[in-house]
């Protein structure tokens, strides 16, 4: 897609702060409902940007208010791209247990990951794993 | 009588402990946190053993606010109790299948049918 088809982009470095992530967030999902996505989708980019700032901050920055949350984003009318950037160590997404497995259906952890990977249509992490990309394709804008 | 706390009424109804959430999105790290408390009081404090959560105010939630429901469940199944979900949107109980939490936790659609199982396994 070339970038002139983007609608709204944002480019934004927040503290380690949920207060400001829930901001940044809510601003991305009322561009969402501005461009009359069905609630499903929206609530679908809603919940793996939660899951993606919410990592960033807690595991990647480990709640450093010195450190910070790179957090890009471009909406055309049938995509959704984003980008979230901690200064953390980075993970390997591979070594998250998979936690619709039986033995792990009891942790109270480790769902963010697979719900992130549901809901968007494409999700990759940098070989250093504190960056990731994720994208939301729509078919069409079908509302509900 | 309905009993309000921070984040949860509770209203006893046949002897099940009918819980509403008061928050329409449960995502905030704190609110999450003071959520649990206030649930894990319902069995820990309380001895409850009958509990209908009733999500139907709740339009979304994150996986952190899944993690109180399991350790809720955890206690309560310790407890020797009940725990039902009920009312829950289409968009959160698509959650709980991708997660394969609907598997884990007993779900109704209405109240009622919660209720009805309640009364049916004593």
């Amino acid at each position: 897609m070339a970038e002139a088809s983007w609608t709204w982009e944002i480019d934004r470095e927040i503290p380690s702060c949920s207060v400001h992530g829930h901001r940044l967030i809510m601003e991305i999902v009322e561009q969402l409902q501005q461009l009359r996505w069905n609630p499903r989708d929206i609530f679908g980019v809603h919940l793996a940007l939660e899951e993606a700032v919410v990592n960033a901050i807690k595991h990647g920055n480990a709640d450093d208010p010195e450190k910070k949350v790179i957090v890009r984003c471009k909406i055309a009318e049938l995509r959704c791209w984003i980008l979230v950037e901690d200064e953390g160590p980075g993970f390997d997404p591979a070594d998250v247990p998979d936690c619709t497995l039986d033995e792990n259906l009891d942790k109270p952890s480790g769902r963010g990951l697979r719900l992130m990977r549901n809901f968007m249509s494409r999700i990759e992490y940098n070989d250093s794993g504190n960056r990731v990309v994720m994208e939301k394709v729509l078919e069409s804008v079908s509302q509900e | 009588m309905a009993e309000h706390q921070q984040h949860i009424q509770m209203t006893d109804v046949d002897g099940v402990a009918v819980v509403r959430f008061l928050d329409r999105k449960i995502t905030d790290e704190l609110v999450i946190q003071e959520l649990g408390d206030e649930l894990f009081q319902l069995v820990e404090a309380r001895n409850l053993k009958k509990i209908l959560l009733n999500f139907t105010n709740v339009e979304f939630l994150s996986s952190a606010a899944l993690g109180k429901l399991i350790s809720l469940e955890r206690k309560v199944d310790r407890a020797g109790g009940m725990l039902r979900l009920s009312n829950i949107r289409t968009e959160i109980y698509d959650v709980f299948v991708i997660t394969r939490l609907n598997e884990k936790f007993v779900i109704t659609d209405e109240q009622e049918d919660a209720l009805a199982d309640f009364a049916s396994a004593e």
